[in-house]
């Protein structure tokens, strides 16, 4: 681990200072805030709801086939749907796909405003950039996250729900009992917990790439790589760190 | 008024700024001008207060930039309009909302108010009511750095800041923004600073030209004494257009372009 690491982590801290200072006009950045709720979040509800059909469809074939032997109840698929989709997909998997696009879409945004001059030109109106640019996203992709999973666990649900019998792995009735055998609302609670923390990391952390870059439309996109790259990351370690703090 | 003493500057051990002394004076168009690469740029931000500065003192008429704290600087800066190469408007706002986005963040004007101030500055300009609406991408260099001026004197600033406001114009068109800049600045008696290479805006509009090589202050002087300054590092700087070496032997000046 070298100097480099603790410079961007020091960088990243002293950007989000400059983030939680108390806005110049609170009026502005409430409609700032309403704009990325629409644009990050309602724009991503399609994408969310189409993968997690899929692999809630898949799951429960995956799930039916590795417990083909009889003596395992039918109810098995859906239990089994349901708690990976609660426990790691619809928070987890998710949050990964949402760094592609949320986090990229943020970069190349800053990134963008950064090399055509225009953060410095917030700046020389005396507008706090970070604050300004970066507080409506973040509070914006933590608002909108806990409501992707819900979505996510609901049509991953339903996706399951019409591929098993349609593949002839489980009927409905049994897919259902299934779903709502030994449910554990904590499982719902933690992974809502998990959502706003990988909510967090998604929008700051490509931020901090997006407002820092240097150069043009080429570093642009490299910062955008590196952006998602890092999010990734840093979601699955802090997947693993609340798994264990709230789990075990 | 905005005066710099001594002001010296360096990244990485190499000093970019040496010694500058100076003072741009208000009502009239001070142009900083320079090679590419002579520490121009570095100026202007520095006296912006977007790079500190390692030695030396810049005053805002009676405040001294450098002994202020962030508040403090962040007043004077809502005392500046900037002028950015590019034009830096805000791609997400239209031609209005650029315009109106200082005026949002720092008064409480009424939603009318800000309408007719909005139609003030544009107008000033001379963009068309039908044009309010397109957004950056819309609309053409020339209108970008005219509806970046606009959004630079919206909050009647006292300084006004140009960094190379005519780069990547046609000749016409630069000669037009370098008309408006200069109008504005007698109109509203702003400090007005222009940083350009540009040699037909230093004939035009130089009222005070500052020529900055390697760094230090080469030159000072205004655009009817520039030809003829005698001044070597000057000469070969003006006189790498070959327009006006050639004038330079016909001992004549190059004609004024009309307002287009």
């Amino acid at each position: 681990m070298d100097i480099k690491f603790f410079f961007h982590v020091g960088r990243y801290f002293q950007m989000l200072r400059r983030v939680f200072a108390r806005p110049e006009r609170t009026k502005i950045y409430i409609r700032q805030l309403f704009r990325e709720i629409d644009s990050l979040g309602v724009n991503s509800v399609w994408i969310v709801i189409i993968i997690s059909i899929f692999i809630g469809g898949i799951m429960t074939i995956q799930f039916a086939y590795s417990m083909s032997n009889p003596i395992y109840p039918r109810t098995l698929i859906g239990l089994g749907t349901r708690d990976t989709l609660i426990l790691e997909f619809s928070s987890t998997m998710l949050a990964l796909i949402m760094a592609g696009k949320i986090g990229s879409n943020i970069t190349s945004e800053i990134g963008t405003m950064r090399v055509t001059e225009q953060i410095d030109s917030l700046e020389i109106m005396g507008v706090n950039s970070a604050g300004y640019l970066i507080l409506p996203k973040i509070v914006a992709v933590v608002f909108i996250f806990p409501f992707l999973f819900i979505i996510s666990v609901f049509f991953g649900l339903l996706g399951g729900m019409v591929t098993g019998p349609l593949a002839g792995v489980i009927s409905i009735p049994d897919y259902i009992a299934g779903i709502q055998w030994l449910f554990y609302p904590y499982y719902v609670t933690f992974s809502l917990i998990k959502s706003l923390f990988f909510g967090f990391i998604v929008a700051s952390v490509p931020a901090y790439y997006g407002y820092y870059v240097q150069g043009g439309a080429l570093e642009v996109g490299t910062a955008s790589t590196k952006a998602v790259v890092n999010t990734n990351i840093l979601i699955l370690l802090f997947d693993l760190i609340l798994t264990r703090l709230l789990l075990t | 008024m905005i005066e710099v003493k001594h002001i010296t500057k360096s990244f990485d051990e190499v000093k970019v700024l040496n010694d500058i002394s100076t003072r741009f004076e208000p009502g009239i168009t001070n142009l900083i001008i320079g090679r590419s690469g002579s520490g121009k740029t570095v100026l202007l931000k520095s006296i912006l207060g977007l790079y500190d500065i390692d030695q030396g003192e810049i005053w805002y008429n009676d405040r001294n930039l450098v002994e202020l704290n962030e508040k403090e600087r962040k007043k004077i800066r809502r005392e500046i309009g900037m002028v950015f190469q590019g034009g830096a408007l805000f791609d997400s706002f239209s031609v209005a909302a650029n315009v109106r986005f200082p005026l949002d963040m720092f008064t409480t004007m009424s939603a009318k108010e800000k309408q007719k101030r909005v139609e003030f500055c544009l107008d000033h300009v001379e963009i068309q009511h039908t044009a309010h609406k397109l957004f950056p991408s819309e609309i053409s260099g020339g209108m970008k750095k005219r509806v970046a001026i606009a959004r630079a004197i919206s909050l009647n600033p006292k300084y006004l800041f140009c960094d190379e406001p005519n780069s990547g114009l046609d000749p016409e068109t630069a000669t037009v923004i370098d008309k408006l800049i200069q109008n504005l600045t007698k109109e509203f008696h702003m400090t007005t600073i222009i940083n350009t290479h540009d040699m037909n805006s230093v004939i035009e509009i130089g009222e005070s030209v500052l020529f900055i090589a390697k760094g230090e202050v080469g030159w000072q002087g205004t655009h009817k004494e520039i030809l003829h300054s005698g001044n070597n590092k000057l000469n070969d700087f003006i006189f790498a257009n070959k327009l006006y070496a050639q004038l330079r032997e016909e001992g004549d000046k190059p004609e004024q372009k009309q307002n287009t």
